[in-house]
């Protein structure tokens, strides 16, 4: 089985989120960048398959060469080898058409990303490469096997879980619940010595739209002071939360 | 030119989201000069709709849509649009919605956007605000195609009653087999208690409460609101609650109109999560606890005493004002 396991660069979650360039641009000053953690619960689990079923993992991501780094770490987690697509992911349906191209050149049986990304949250690429190419399409996924050449998938729905099964190719959009948290590869020694050799490929982008761009950002306006209650006064919170909020 | 909503329904009820949309877009059509029109799917009551501004339904009846599926429903959504020549495409964010838009989205050539927060700011061009970085910022998005799907925010523009003069179509989308490649086997959905999704109020329990044995505290509170039970990210990594109930920026965002945390200490990436929400309660022992900052109202305390108590005051004022 080929698995691509496509992986965004993005803040760590613990980052301050600010922007520069009169807000029209994210300020990586100072920012620590990860793997985008839906990705990571899936490149876990491309790495199960790998291990238990055998499998070749590629990982990939449309992005400048500062993302190597994030593609070394999937790499001594254990992926076989790289790709990356030398553009800004500037939009979704851009990357969409980057990745979707390399799926049909590489005929992968089975594409992996998150259902999101933790940065623009745009929720969009998976179902765009699955659209693009025509293949069968599960969104937030929490489970999946493969026998032979179906899968079978568990996907959350609002207020509980639907199970279903497709054949192959398939694309998902996996979140946390593909693998157990404990589960997550952190790389070894012997890993990230190993990612040096491994292959990592450098492809130009093909031609493709820009449908939407980000003009500007904002950040939240500061909230004003918390109204502190006292544990003795509980009436004046349910007086507060009546009157005042007016949410009960 | 039109603009065209997928009211999503349930069991052949519209959810509250569907009448969100619809006070929405009825906003939008406005500025736009033009009509809503919505797509319904094995809806059986459609005249709802005429309460909040939709001008016409494509009426979709089909059994081989009774369960959903993704492929099929984005089909009949791209179908419907083109039918009406709909320029402007609004689905809402249930997990549902949020799954079939960027198919919709490829096959009209449509530029997508999701998480959107607000009407638009401009028209010419189109630019929405949605939220970004994970409810950290908001980012003004533009965009450029002629057909535009916009995904709207749960809670972000509430509902707005305007009432009109409802048309009905019967509407029989083209499926073919390759639409339900994706076979639904079984759904298992919690019944009897109100889930994050659906939920105006949310009560969400952390490490403060000590051992899943205590989370009776939390459900009392949140059966005397009616509100669904969420946790913090290290509460379901202990096993204390399931993974669908952790609330953050890695689990599932929450924005209510009330949310109530217990014994959390507001780390950033459980912040992200709840951001959205309208107002946000924090009882905490630790009066240091990050959550403080951002809450509008807070006790600082044992939740062990405060909670039983401000479950019974809440007991006794749903009594006095039912």
């Amino acid at each position: 089985m080929k698995i691509l396991v496509c992986i965004s660069h993005v803040p760590d979650t613990t980052s301050k989120i600010n922007f520069t360039n009169g807000d029209s641009e994210f300020d990586t000053n100072g920012v620590q960048f990860v793997i985008n953690p839906n990705d990571e619960f899936g490149l876990t689990r491309a790495i199960w398959f790998q291990e238990q079923q055998g499998a070749n993992v590629t990982v990939i991501n449309v992005g400048g060469p500062d993302t190597e780094p994030t593609l070394r770490k999937a790499l001594a987690i254990g992926a076989n080898e790289a790709i990356r697509i030398n553009a800004k992911p500037t939009d979704g349906f851009f990357v969409a058409k980057q990745l979707a191209e390399v799926i049909k050149q590489g005929q992968y049986d089975l594409v992996i990303c998150g259902k999101e990304s933790l940065d623009y949250n745009g929720g969009m690429v998976p179902g765009m490469i699955a659209g693009l190419l025509g293949y069968n399409f599960i969104n937030s996924c929490i489970d999946l096997k493969v026998d032979g050449s179906s899968a079978k998938v568990i996907r959350e729905i609002d207020g509980g879980k639907e199970t279903s099964s497709a054949s192959l190719p398939l694309v998902i959009g996996g979140q946390k619940g593909l693998v157990e948290e404990k589960d997550l590869r952190i790389p070894n020694m012997r890993g990230i010595m190993t990612a040096r050799t491994k292959a990592l490929t450098v492809l130009e982008p093909i031609d493709a739209n820009n449908n939407t761009k980000a003009v500007k950002f904002e950040k939240p306006t500061p909230k004003s002071a918390v109204k502190l209650v006292s544990a003795d006064n509980l009436d004046e919170l349910v007086s507060l939360l009546h009157n005042e909020a007016k949410v009960i | 030119m039109s603009l065209l909503i997928y009211a999503e329904s349930a069991e052949g009820k519209f959810k509250k989201v569907a009448f969100e949309l619809a006070s929405y877009a009825k906003k939008v059509a406005e500025s736009l000069g033009t009509t809503v029109t919505a797509v319904t799917v094995n809806a059986s009551d459609v005249s709802e709709l005429s309460k909040y501004g939709v001008d016409k339904v494509l009426k979709v009846t089909n059994d081989k849509l009774a369960t959903f599926n993704a492929k099929a429903f984005a089909d009949v959504i791209k179908q419907a649009a083109q039918k009406e020549g709909a320029r402007v495409i609004v689905l809402s964010s249930t997990t549902d919605s949020i799954y079939l838009a960027p198919l919709v989205a490829v096959g009209l050539e449509a530029g997508y956007t999701s998480n959107v927060v607000g009407l638009p700011l401009s028209t010419s061009p189109f630019q929405v605000k949605r939220n970004a970085f994970s409810n950290k910022a908001f980012n003004i998005t533009e965009i450029s195609t002629d057909i535009k799907v916009l995904g709207l925010a749960k809670n972000s523009y509430g509902l707005v009653e305007s009432t009109s003069t409802l048309s009905t179509e019967d509407f029989s989308p083209s499926l073919n087999d390759a639409d339900f490649n994706v076979k639904v086997e079984n759904v298992e959905k919690v019944t009897g208690k109100v889930t994050i999704a659906d939920a105006e109020v949310v009560v969400s329990g952390g490490r403060g409460l000590k051992g899943p044995e205590n989370w009776g505290l939390v459900e009392e509170l949140a059966t005397v609101l009616g509100a669904a039970t969420a946790c913090s990210k290290p509460v379901s990594d202990l096993g204390w609650r399931p993974h669908s109930e952790h609330v953050g920026q890695t689990g599932k965002p929450v924005a209510t109109n009330l949310y109530i945390a217990i014994g959390i200490s507001g780390a950033i990436q459980h912040i992200a999560g709840i951001n959205s929400s309208k107002v946000k309660v924090v009882i905490n022992s630790d009066p240091e606890a990050p959550f403080f900052k951002v809450a509008d109202y807070g006790v600082v305390g044992d939740a062990f005493e405060i909670v039983p108590k401000l479950t019974q005051k809440l007991k006794e004022f749903k009594a006095q004002n039912s």
